[in-house]
Order: C-alpha cells, then sequence, then structure tokens
C-alpha cells in the first residue's frame, strides 16, 4: 500500500533518495560521463606558475563576487566586452570563475586589453582612473612575496607543466606581479586562436581627419580626451603609462602616423605583439570603437593634433 | 523524563547559536553594504568586500539558518516521535562541534581560504568537519524516527528525511576536490562541468536549506500555534514529492547564456517553471489553513508571521522561476536584481518562519508565555518593512543597470559606459543599507523578546505534563 510508505522510514528515505536524485543523474551526472562537458579549445594553454600564483590570489580576494567572467552571447554585452565565451576555454579552471554578479564589468576579455602597468595602477587606487568606482585599492599585494614553494606544490596538485626555471623565476616577485599576470592570460586563447582579432577590424572611413581644425570639434576632443585618453597618455600628450602622443615617437618608431591609422588604434584597440601600421605594439590599447561615435573619434584627433602643435 | 530536559537544552543552545551567528551575519551584512557605496570601508587584508561577503553568505546560510534547522528539527521530531532523542549526548556533541566550526568557518573565509563556489567556499578540512556534524545529525534523527511512538510519520518528518538526504549529497559531490595543502585545494571539476556541478549545488543547497526545512517549521508550527489543522493532507503529499523530484533538475538556470550546453539550460527553464505548482501547493494549504478564521491575523500575533512568511514563499517561488525564463534572465542575470529576489526568501520566508518558530519554541521549553507581544509585532513589522524597501529598491536598480547595459545610441554605439551605470546605483545602495538598518533593528528586538522570555521562565525538570510539551 502506498500510504505505508509514511509508517516505514527506511523505505521513505529510500523512496525519496531515488525521486530526489532522478534529477541529478540526468542534468549533472550523465552529461559529466559525455566529452561535450569537456571541450578543449586547441591552443588554451595550463596556467603557468605565475599566472597560477595570479588565479590563487584571485580565489583567495573572492574577486568573483564582483566580477563575472562569461560573456554572454547578447550583442551589446559582445560589444563593452568582446566575443562571447566558448565552452572550449575552461578546460583548466579548477573550479570555473564566472561569477554571478557583475559590481565591477566582466573580465573573461581583460587579458591583454591594458598594459601590465595600468593594471598595477588600476590595482593600487582604482579611483585614479574611474573616480566614481567603488572597488577595493589591492595595492597593499605587492607587499607580500610570493612563495615558489607552496606555488610549486599547488602546480603539482593540479598536474600542470613548469619548469625548474619558472619556479625559480617567482623568487621575489610579488603578489601584484602575480594576479597582474593572471588578468593578462584571462580570455586569450580565443583571440589568439583567430591570430590577433576576432571581431573584423574597423577601418578608417577617411584618410585625412575631416573635423580637423575645426573648434568645435577640437573642444570636444578635449574633454573626451580627458574622460577616455588621459590617465594612460597624459594630459597633454606627455605619456605615462602609455606612450607618448607629442615627441614625434609612434608607436616606437620615429615618426608620425597618419589620421586614419589613429582612427583605427582609438577605434579597433590592439595588444603587445601585433603589427599597427608596420609597427609592432608592445603594450595593449583597449577598443573604443563601441563607445565613442566615429565623429567623437575625429574630434579626439582633432584634440590631439593640437597637442602636437599641429 | 529528565532526557526532555537535557533535550530541551540542546535544542536552546541550538537556537541561541543560531541567533548569535545571525547577528554576526547581519551586522556584516551592514558592513559589506556600506563598502558597496563607501570603499574606504574595505580594510585590507581581512575586511575587504570580497572576503565579508563570502563570511556574509556562509555565516547566515550556515550559522544562522543550519543552527536554527538543527535546533528547530530536534525539537520537532522529539515531538512527532512522541520519545526524547535516542542520542542526547550526541546531539549535545553536536552542539559544541557545530559552534567550533562555524567560528572556524568565519575565521578561515577572513584569512581568504576560498574555493570560490558560492556557498561552498570553505576548505577541505572544514568540509570534512561538515559532513561529520551532517552525519552526527542524520544519525540521530533517523534514530529517533526509527525508535518513535508515534506510527505515522507527520509531514515535517518527510521533509527533515529529504533534507538530510538531500544536503548530504549535494556538500559531499560539489566539495570534491584535490587538498594542495591543508588550506588550499582545487576542485575535483574543471570548466563547464564545474559550473554545472556547482550550479546544481548551488541551487539547491538553496532548496534543501531554506525551502524544505523551513516548510518543515511551516507544517509543524502553523498548526501548533493556531490550533487549526492542516487543510489538505492529499495536497501536502503532492506537494512534497513533486517538489523534491522537480528541484534538483533546475540548477542550470542559473548558467542561462552561458557556454553551458543548450539543452541542460533549457531543461532546468522547463523543470523551474513546473516548480511553482508544487511550491504554491504549499502556500495554498497554508492559505487554506487559516481561512476557516482569518480574525487570526489580528488577533494571534505568530499567525500573521507564518502568513506574510508562506506569502513570500510564493511570491519567491514565482519570481525565481520568471527570473529563469531566457528573455527575463538577459535583462536582470549579473544585477542587483538577483540579491533582491535572494533576501527576499531570507529576511522574508526563512528568517520570519524561523523567527516565529522560535517564539513558539522558547516559552514551550521555559514553561512560560511570550514576554512581550507588543515587542513581537514592532519585531514583525520592521523586518516587513526593511525587507520590502530591500527587495524593492534591488529589483529597481536591478533593471536600470540591465537597461543601461544594454542601451545603444542612434549610431549603434554603447550609450553607457560600465561606469556610468555603475554611478547610478549608488542612490540605490544608500537605500540599501537604510534597509539593512531598519529590518536589523527588527531583529533586535526579536532578540530582546527571546532573551527577556528566558529570563522570565526557567526550564522545568519536568517539563512534559502527560507527554511532550
Amino acid at each position: 500500500m502506498a500510504s505505508d510508505i509514511y509508517r516505514k522510514p527506511i523505505m521513505f528515505a529510500l523512496v525519496s533518495a531515488v525521486v530526489i536524485l532522478v534529477g541529478t543523474f540526468v542534468t549533472m551526472f550523465i552529461p559529466m560521463m559525455t566529452p561535450q562537458m569537456h571541450p578543449r579549445l586547441e591552443n588554451l594553454m595550463p596556467y603557468t606558475p605565475l599566472q597560477l600564483a595570479g588565479r590563487d590570489i584571485y580565489q583567495r580576494e573572492g574577486c568573483n563576487n564582483c566580477h563575472t567572467q562569461t560573456v554572454r552571447p547578447l550583442r551589446t554585452e559582445v560589444m563593452r566586452y568582446g566575443e562571447y565565451s566558448k565552452a572550449g576555454e575552461f578546460a583548466y579552471d579548477y573550479p570555473f570563475l564566472w561569477g554571478s554578479k557583475r559590481t565591477g564589468p566582466d573580465l573573461a576579455r581583460i587579458g591583454k586589453k591594458y598594459p601590465d602597468a595600468w593594471h598595477e595602477r588600476h590595482f593600487e587606487n582604482p579611483r585614479e582612473f574611474y573616480p566614481e568606482s567603488n572597488m577595493p585599492s589591492y595595492g597593499w599585494l605587492k607587499m607580500h612575496a610570493l612563495d615558489p614553494a607552496s606555488v610549486r606544490s599547488h602546480m603539482d596538485a593540479l598536474a600542470f607543466p613548469y619548469t625548474q626555471d619558472e619556479i625559480s623565476a617567482l623568487q621575489g616577485r610579488t603578489e601584484m606581479d602575480a594576479i597582474v599576470a593572471y588578468m593578462q592570460v584571462v580570455g586569450t586563447a580565443v583571440t589568439k586562436k583567430a591570430g590577433g582579432d576576432v571581431k573584423p577590424r574597423v577601418s578608417a572611413p577617411e584618410v585625412r581627419n575631416p573635423l580637423a581644425g575645426d573648434p568645435a570639434a577640437t573642444a570636444a576632443g578635449k574633454e573626451l580626451y580627458g574622460e577616455n585618453c588621459s590617465v594612460c597618455h597624459g594630459a597633454s600628450g606627455e605619456g605615462d603609462i602609455g606612450p607618448s602622443l607629442v615627441d614625434g615617437m609612434f608607436l616606437y618608431v620615429e615618426g608620425d602616423l597618419e589620421d586614419e591609422d589613429y582612427f583605427e588604434m582609438i577605434y579597433n584597440g590592439s595588444e603587445e605583439g601585433n603589427v599597427e601600421a608596420g609597427r609592432v605594439m608592445q603594450g595593449g590599447m583597449p577598443a573604443f570603437g563601441e563607445e565613442l561615435s566615429k565623429d567623437e573619434i575625429w574630434s579626439i584627433i582633432a584634440f590631439i593634433r593640437t597637442l602636437q602643435g599641429k | 523524563m529528565s532526557d526532555y530536559q537535557y533535550d530541551n537544552q540542546t535544542v536552546k543552545g541550538f537556537i541561541l547559536s543560531s541567533i548569535f551567528w545571525g547577528v554576526v551575519g547581519i551586522v556584516i551584512g551592514l558592513w559589506i553594504s556600506i563598502q558597496m557605496w563607501a570603499p574606504s570601508w574595505n580594510v585590507p587584508p581581512f575586511f575587504t568586500f570580497g572576503r565579508m561577503r563570502v563570511v556574509h553568505t556562509n555565516g547566515l546560510a550556515f550559522g544562522f539558518g543550519v543552527g536554527a534547522i538543527f535546533g528547530i528539527f530536534y525539537y520537532i521530531t522529539m515531538r512527532l516521535t512522541k520519545r526524547p532523542l535516542v542520542f542526547p549526548g550526541l546531539a549535545r556533541f553536536h552542539l559544541y562541534l557545530f559552534n567550533a566550526a562555524i567560528a572556524l568557518a568565519a575565521i578561515s573565509l577572513f584569512a581568504g581560504m576560498n574555493q570560490s563556489l558560492e556557498y561552498a567556499e570553505l576548505e577541505w578540512p572544514l568540509d570534512i568537519v561538515v559532513v561529520i556534524l551532517w552525519v552526527m545529525f542524520a544519525v540521530n534523527i533517523f534514530g529517533t524516527i526509527m525508535k518513535r511512538r508515534e506510527e505515522q510519520m507527520y509531514i515535517s518528518l518527510w521533509y527533515i528525511i529529504a533534507t538530510v538526504i538531500a544536503v548530504a549529497v549535494l556538500y559531499i559531490v560539489n566539495n570534491l576536490a584535490v587538498p594542495a595543502g591543508l588550506f588550499k585545494s582545487y576542485s575535483l571539476f574543471a570548466g563547464i562541468n564545474s559550473a554545472n556541478v556547482q550550479w546544481w549545488y548551488g541551487h539547491n543547497a538553496v532548496g534543501f536549506i531554506f525551502t524544505t526545512p523551513i516548510l518543515a517549521m511551516f507544517y509543524y508550527f502553523l498548526p501548533k500555534s493556531t490550533g487549526l489543522p492542516i487543510f489538505s493532507h492529499r495536497l501536502s503529499i503532492i506537494a512534497f514529492w513533486s517538489l523534491v523530484f522537480a528541484y534538483l533538475w533546475t540548477g542550470a538556470h542559473h548558467l542561462v547564456y552561458t557556454p553551458l550546453p543548450d539543452w541542460i539550460q533549457t531543461l532546468a527553464i522547463a523543470f523551474s517553471l513546473f516548480l511553482i505548482a508544487p511550491s504554491w501547493g504549499s502556500v495554498v494549504n497554508g492559505y487554506y489553513t487559516v481561512a476557516p478564521d482569518w480574525s487570526r491575523m489580528r488577533t494571534h500575533y505568530l499567525t500573521k508571521f507564518f502568513i506574510l512568511g508562506i506569502t513570500f514563499y510564493g511570491l519567491q517561488t514565482v519570481q525565481g522561476p520568471t527570473q529563469a525564463i531566457r528573455v527575463v534572465s538577459q535583462l536582470i542575470h549579473f544585477t542587483d536584481w538577483v540579491p533582491g529576489h535572494v533576501h527576499m526568501g531570507t529576511m522574508g520566508w526563512v528568517t520570519m518562519t524561523a523567527a516565529a518558530s522560535i517564539y513558539y519554541i522558547i516559552p514551550k521549553i521555559y514553561n512560560t508565555e511570550i514576554y512581550s507581544v507588543k515587542v513581537a509585532n514592532t519585531h514583525f513589522y520592521l523586518v516587513l518593512i526593511g525587507q520590502l524597501m530591500f527587495s524593492i529598491t534591488m529589483w529597481i536598480t536591478g533593471i536600470q543597470q540591465g537597461a543601461l547595459w544594454k542601451a545603444v545610441n542612434p549610431d549603434g554605439t554603447l550609450k553607457y559606459t560600465f561606469m556610468e551605470g555603475l554611478a547610478k546605483n549608488y542612490p540605490y545602495w544608500h537605500m540599501r543599507t537604510l534597509s539593512g538598518i531598519i529590518f536589523t533593528l527588527g531583529m533586535l528586538f526579536f532578540i530582546y523578546n527571546v532573551f527577556m522570555t528566558m529570563r522570565r521562565g526557567s526550564i522545568p525538570a519536568l517539563s512534559r505534563k502527560g507527554g511532550v510539551r
């Protein structure tokens, strides 16, 4: 009799265990046994000792409480953060760190977006870059040295490959170095695969700046420059985290670039190692094409030209 | 007979421990709510938002929630089996070990020992302690049920048994890890598979810590405190089996639009929608139980705790499935809407029902009456207002965030930078802190009432007159 079950606790426990666990088998256990749940991008690499040490710090500080690491395949989300997340990107993440809340922005495509110096300065004081930011300051990570022996035991626990040189190189490095190294590798397996860019690069619509010399555009450009550019390139273009814009060197080579090259650099951004206008990038620069209109970009270029006295 | 007295002291111990950890968790909650709008309230390394938020969630889920569940389940189980616990000494040791574990848990989380799995942050040595605690609890509960002096198992016992089984499986599987030293481990699962395991756990930890145990309390204390029998036994049977069946299919609704295979997401969304039915089975059962005499809402102070509690459960279980749907998820997921949703469940349903249960238990084991119905009513209205303000504020700011993230200009560029969107949250985050203060005030009235009731009464040597009180 079915109603007997309410008088037989062992029977009740067994039946309820089965009823409770059916869904677990179908949605969790069975998929786990299939290759579908264990994809890996071909060029995804295990973390290096320094990167893993950084990831450990990311876990320890609970960064995933405010930052996600997964870009959803939604139009504005891909515009804001970059290519949507792929299943095969996370094969070495024990566990995943996708998070569940974006008090701060998503970090799935943070790797190579900014130079190392940007990250260090931002960790030290986020409000230097964004006065309204509510992120805690993490400058104190600079005062904590890494422990090579413990990093090695962590690499061993994960069975990630490493060399003795990589472990020795950790001596004297700080937790700040480690978390920056981790930031720079997050989400880079996808961009590497496409040989530089996943999104097609946008070419400048004109060779010459159509707003060159326009006083209104220059004034607007000055304001936009202050909001978007000065924190890295200096208030007068003198350079800081990013290179100087007024010393006649461009991308580490003597000689100015065309307006269209400026436009494409601002619109598309670039990463360390990319070749732009025949010159090799030595650090990353974020793309502004999804946030600034074409006219706004031309206005900024018009203003930069005034800084250069042109 | 003195067994009951001994067991009652264990029950009391768990209730007081739960209240203590509840206060710790709420104070940290207030602190981190201030950190959201005043970053100078982060004091590195131990008191930054990233470390403190997990102390808040673990402190309240495990310290307050599970502590109350242990104490109240011991109380209910003894009454429904008409006998003392089979292992009273074990229950007492359980109480001591529980407090030691929660204290160590808080310290380890402040120290940054964190597995990064939501609601399963504790590192492996503490995971082992948690499993031991749970086994001690299970042995006593099952042992007492096996040796019961009442043939039929009442509804609350079904939910207790389901809770004991489900939490054990969930906790052990999700915490499987490879240790890398005493204070660090790496999950056994990687990538999308680890995401699937984690949210199978994360969602169902909510299900089997914040739903089934609280329903066990509701089904026991609503009839007990009102004197009205549960409206429909048949409805409670249907609601129980369909709830525990459907729950564990739904975890992936936390992973909508992630790289997790679509079919798992879709299945989770479908079962989430189905869950409205069994959830509302209990809601309807509660309403119809009180329906013969709604004036009790006015005349009997505990009735309104239980009825408002089950009402928030009803709202929660409609809102949750709604959030699972893709078109809603893409707007509100990752926003402050979600903490708004969670806090309606925890501050509304869980805390109200648990507090009402404690209001019922404490005078019973102290052989007295509640100290002040007026103070209880003040408590009720303060937590109600605080919780409503909190949730509604967070829903508004969540929708705003989602809309700002999606807004585009006519030329196709994004209308707001991330920082512009964040800055617009500040007024709402101030409001949340204010709501939290109101809620905390309400809880202080609750604690005052409990302590004054204890002072007034005494645990009598004979705590049963012709049976268990």
